[in-house]
This record gives structure tokens, C-alpha cells and sequence, in this order.
């Protein structure tokens, strides 16, 4: 048989198999992945229930809450809780700082594993070996167990009570993982593309700025969003470093103070979570396959 | 015309390069590796290694407060520490948190997976999407959520409960020492169980399809198919997930800080918030008795990545040979 007849076949066959497909045999044997699609459908409710429910909350009058029960659906959109968040709660605030505070994180974070990948993938050198051990040494370091001395460290610098020391300290963190995947990604390029460059008469800055870094673009992305995700998320470092410092206060530690404060207002806390949520969860929703791909290939290597 | 440097450039270029016992000046090449490395080392270093080796430095000490002088008081920390009760409650709580998370993690993850991955499956991206979201949403933000939606008296779950008529009042979930552990694994299991089903659709689309083709010719039944090649080709994948996910049970400080504050009765503190609260809560911080047990909590970390990598060099080992 040659290779197109079977092709042909195997078309001819999908072609019939859709034509079967709403024959009651057809359905019947198709029962099992409805029913599982059923059970998987539950569970995906309760999965985005949460979310639904500070939305629904977020738009209730404050009495209509507990007054409401149930019901997701509010008589009538009270915008104003998002106000009382934004300004009285200082939210609008906290947004502000935490995009500060993650956009140049990110950046020190991108720029510094690129760097480090690069001449750690590519190159031999003495001490790299001790180097690679460090990296590989401290992949899992908890932050409890690094809090005390990084704010020490900080105070002493006086960097402590600062966006600028919060960033730094973050960027500091261990990033580990960014730095094996740039290693691992420029380890994998063709040994000929620098030699082309080099015989252009390209050194090293712009062998890495312009041949290099512009191929490792999908890392890079995986690296910013994998960041940018711990970063937003920050807590423990953020918390301690705000202390004395209300107004440098982050979302995610902004909503603690806030409950701690006012622990009636539903309907503010609700719109307080629903802004600080927003941000992360739209750029989930367009940039999905990067995330499931950044965390899928941890498993893969 | 490439200049002598240049050409040293390409000759030091990939891995194979140097070998053992070669010498060589430090070149011009070689300022521009450590150029490169200056970021990480600086950064790096200040913030997450030299903090690792200064730990063990203020858990010699006392000192109440970042601005009070450290006086030297030997292993006294150490014993104070070793001499809490509440010190050893963390640790049990932290093992029993873990215990009961990892396997209904792994497994259910995996089960869910398994429906994914199959093209028959209807809806499957639209699954996958709710399944992952909520691992992408502040923790921090999602403990202080769930402090509402668990609430007795007007959160959804009891009101729930009450209207099914399973309970008469509401459940203080959070607020009782017997269920708030309980309801933070519940917690735990639903905000980052996205992850592990995301570690396990990786892990079985590396099977290729016509290994399942080849078997259903052959008269395979589907169980038969899980049984003779999904299983024993998701074996290694199984103990670097299993891993993973036992690792990052270290890591609740936010959800327990925001849900409980490690309460009621410490009954949900993890070591983390034992070491937040005599550092940062306390009214005369202790930051060196906090120290030492960040110490011990570390050698206990690094104990539990020393495992990991021991696990994962025995998959890598198991992987090849099939």
C-alpha cells in the first residue's frame, strides 16, 4: 500500500467517524467522557467559585451580604466599594508600589540570570564549578530561614523602609532557576554562530546583545513570567520591610493590614482582593501557554 | 582580521574547551565572565548566600532588636530552642502538614491528568484553565479571602452547610484548633493543585501516542493501556513530582500568616511563623534564639533537598534503563 492511498483512507475514515458521531452507538460510547466531563465540571466550579464570590461580594451593598446568602448575583452594582478600596484603604496606593516594585524586579532579575546563564553556559572558566555548586546548593532556600540577616543587612545599608531596598533584596532572592534555564538554552546554541560573529569583528558585549540574547527571546519570556509571578506574589519580604513604613506597603500586604483594621467591611475587602487579583489573573488569561510551559519544563529537565 | 583575544574568545567558546589542568592567564576573556557574573555574585551573595552563613553566626548571640549589640552566649540558643515545646509542636505540624497534603495532591492531580490528556476528553483546555487559576492569584491575598469564605456565621461554606442541613450552626473552621489545620490543607490543596496537574499532563505527553496505538491493535482494554504503559512510564516522573511537591509544603508561610496567623492555640504554626514570631512579633525581639531555630530549620530543608536529589539521580538512573 502506498503511503497516499493510506493517507486518503485515514481521511476517509475521520470523515465517516464525524458523520457517526451522533448515532446513538456513537453516543453511547462517548457516555463515559461526558459523565467524567460532568464530575470534572463540579470540581472546575468549585475551583473558580472563590473568585466568583469576591467578585459577586466586591459589587454587594455591605448589608446585602450577609443579608443575601447565596445568591451571586447582586440586586444592583455598588461601584463605590472599589472607591472606598481604592482611596480610603489606599489600594490605589499599594497597586502603584507593588507594579513599581515588580517592574524592576523583573528587569534586575531578566538582566542579571541572562548574564549569568550565558557566560555559565558557554563558557569554561576557572571557579565555575564552585559556582554552579552555590547556585545548585541553594535552589530550595527557604525565606524564613534568610530573614533575619537580609534585614539586617538591609538596615545596616540603609536600605531598610525603602521601595529601592525592597527591590534589591528581592532581586537578590534566589532566582536560581532563571539562571539554569538561560545556562541550559545557551548551552544548547550552535558553537558556529559566535564564530560568525566574531569574524564580523563582534566582541563579546555584542555577541551577547545581539546574537545571543535575541535567540534566548522564549527563555527570556518563561524567566519574566515566572519573576514577575513571584514577585506580584511576594509577602514575607515586602511585610517586613514595611513595618515602619505604611505607605510602601504592597498589595498583598496591604489586604493583611486592611483586615486587621476593618474586619466588617466585606464588600471593601472583597474589592480591595478583587484589584490586587486583577492584574495577575488578565495576564494569566492571555499569556496562558507561556505559564503552563514555564512551569511544565521544571519537570521536563 | 580577528585579533589575538578574539580568536582566544572562540577557542574558550562551549564546554569541551578547557580541560582539566589547563592553565591560562587571566585574560582579557576571563574579566568578561566575571563582568557577567558581577550582578549574581553581588546580589546573590548579599542576599541569600551570606545571609545563609550569617544565620549561623547570630544563633550564637543574643540580641533583642537590629539596632541592640549582639553579646556572645555560645549554644544557649540552641538549647533554649531545643527546650520549647512549642519549637517541636512547629515540627510536627509542618510533618503533618505535609503527610496529609503530598499524597491527596499527587494523587487526585493525577487522576485529573490522566482525563486531561486524553483527546476524547470534552472541554479539556477550559479545565485546565479553572484548575490552574488559582495558582497564579496572590497567596497572601487568597489566605485573607478565605478568612470570609470560611467564616461561621455568613461565609458561603457554612451557609452552604446550614442550607443542605448537614449542620445546625456554622462550623468555626479557622477559629478551632481540631479543624484549622484541616481547612488550611483544603486550602493548600486547592490553590496549587494546578501545578502538580500541570507537572503530571508534562509528564504523560512524553509518551508517544503510537505506544497506545501499537496496544489497542493488539486487543489492549483502556485499563489494560493504564496498566501496562501509562504506569510503569510515569514511574520516574512520579518520584520527581512527588518530590517537588513534598518541597514545596516547606514554603506556607503566607497562606498559614493570612488564614490563622499560626493559631488558634499554635495549633497551625509551621516553623516559618514560629521564627516570624519571635523576630518580627515579638514585643523584645529575639533575634537570636529566632537564629538558631532558623538554623535547625534549615539543616532540616537542606535534609529534605538532599533526599530530593538522591530521588531524582535514582529516576534519572530508572529512566534510562527502560
Amino acid at each position: 500500500m502506498t503511503v497516499v492511498s493510506e493517507t486518503s483512507l485515514s481521511a476517509g475514515s475521520r470523515r465517516s467517524a464525524r458523520r457517526n458521531r451522533w448515532r446513538p452507538a456513537a453516543i453511547l460510547r462517548r457516555l463515559p467522557w461526558w459523565i467524567a466531563a460532568a464530575v470534572l465540571a463540579g470540581g472546575a466550579f468549585l475551583w473558580v467559585y472563590p473568585f466568583l464570590w469576591m467578585v459577586s461580594a466586591s459589587l454587594k451593598d455591605p448589608l446585602e451580604i450577609f443579608a443575601s446568602g447565596l445568591q451571586l448575583i447582586p440586586d444592583s452594582l455598588i461601584w463605590e466599594n472599589y472607591q472606598r478600596a481604592w482611596t480610603d484603604a489606599r489600594f490605589g496606593q499599594y497597586l502603584a508600589n507593588t507594579v513599581i516594585v515588580t517592574v524592576a524586579t523583573v528587569v534586575l532579575v531578566v538582566v542579571r540570570c541572562a548574564m549569568a546563564g550565558y557566560v555559565l553556559g558557554r563558557y569554561g572558566f576557572r571557579g565555575k564549578k564552585i559556582v554552579m555548586g552555590v547556585l545548585v546548593a541553594t535552589l530550595f532556600v527557604p525565606t524564613g530561614y534568610t530573614i533575619i540577616p537580609v534585614v539586617d543587612i538591609s538596615n545596616k545599608l540603609g536600605l531598610l523602609n525603602s521601595l529601592t531596598g525592597m527591590i534589591i533584596a528581592l532581586a537578590g532572592g534566589p532566582h536560581v532557576a532563571g539562571i539554569l534555564l538561560y545556562a541550559g538554552y545557551f548551552r544548547g546554541l550552535p558553537k558556529e554562530l559566535e564564530e560568525a560573529a566574531v569574524m564580523d569583528g563582534a566582541g563579546f558585549l555584542s555577541v551577547f546583545f545581539r546574537v545571543m540574547l535575541p535567540l534566548a527571546n522564549p527563555v527570556t519570556a518563561t524567566v519574566t513570567l515566572l519573576t514577575f509571578m513571584a514577585t506580584w506574589n511576594a509577602f514575607f519580604l515586602p511585610l517586613v520591610f514595611t513595618f515602619s513604613r505604611p505607605d510602601l506597603r504592597t498589595l498583598s500586604v496591604g489586604m493583611l493590614a486592611f483586615v486587621g483594621e476593618d474586619s466588617i467591611d466585606w464588600s471593601g475587602m472583597a474589592a480591595a482582593a478583587v484589584i490586587s487579583l486583577l492584574p495577575i489573573v488578565a495576564l494569566f488569561i492571555f499569556l496562558q501557554r507561556y505559564f503552563v510551559e514555564g512551569i511544565a519544563g521544571a519537570v521536563k529537565s | 582580521m580577528t585579533s589575538l583575544a578574539e580568536r582566544e574568545a572562540i577557542e574558550a567558546g562551549g564546554m569541551v574547551a578547557t580541560s582539566a589542568g589547563r592553565k591560562r592567564r587571566f585574560g582579557r576573556l576571563d574579566i568578561w565572565i566575571w563582568g557577567f557574573l558581577t550582578p549574581t555574585v553581588v546580589l546573590y551573595g548579599l542576599y541569600t548566600v551570606y545571609p545563609i552563613i550569617a544565620s549561623y553566626w547570630y544563633s550564637f548571640v543574643e540580641w533583642n532588636g537590629f539596632e541592640a549589640d549582639k553579646e556572645f552566649v555560645g549554644l544557649r540558643n540552641y538549647q533554649e530552642v531545643l527546650a520549647d515545646p512549642l519549637f517541636w509542636n512547629t515540627f510536627k505540624i509542618t510533618v503533618l502538614f505535609m503527610v496529609a497534603t503530598v499524597p491527596i495532591k499527587v494523587i487526585s492531580t493525577l487522576f485529573v491528568a490522566i482525563l486531561l490528556n486524553s483527546p476524547k476528553m470534552p472541554f479539556r483546555g477550559l479545565f485546565r484553565t479553572a484548575f490552574f487559576l488559582p495558582v497564579v492569584t496572590t497567596t497572601a491575598i487568597v489566605g485573607v479571602v478565605m478568612q470570609f469564605v470560611f467564616d461561621p456565621a455568613s461565609g458561603p461554606v457554612n451557609l452552604l452547610l446550614m442550607k443542605l442541613g448537614l449542620v445546625d450552626e456554622g462550623i468555626n473552621f479557622l477559629g478551632s484548633s481540631s479543624t484549622a489545620l484541616w481547612t488550611v490543607v483544603g486550602v493548600y490543596v486547592w490553590k496549587w493543585f494546578g501545578i502538580t496537574l500541570i507537572y503530571w499532563l508534562a509528564a504523560l505527553q512524553t509518551i508517544p501516542d503510537e505506544l497506545y496505538e501499537a496496544a489497542r491493535i493488539d486487543g489492549a482494554s483502556p485499563w489494560g493501556l493504564m496498566r501496562w504503559i501509562t504506569m510503569p512510564l510515569l514511574k520516574p516522573f512520579t518520584i520527581i513530582i512527588t518530590l517537588l511537591t513534598l518541597e514545596s509544603t516547606l514554603k506556607i508561610f503566607d497562606l498559614m500568616l493570612t488564614m490563622t496567623n499560626g493559631g488558634p492555640y499554635y495549633s497551625t504554626e509551621v516553623v516559618e511563623i514560629y521564627i516570624y514570631r519571635w523576630a518580627f512579633a515579638a514585643t523584645v525581639p529575639q533575634l537570636g534564639f529566632a537564629s538558631a531555630a532558623a538554623v535547625i530549620f534549615g539543616l532540616f530543608v537542606c535534609f529534605v533537598g538532599l533526599f530530593q536529589l538522591l530521588g531524582i539521580r535514582a529516576a534519572r538512573k530508572a529512566w534510562s534503563v527502560t
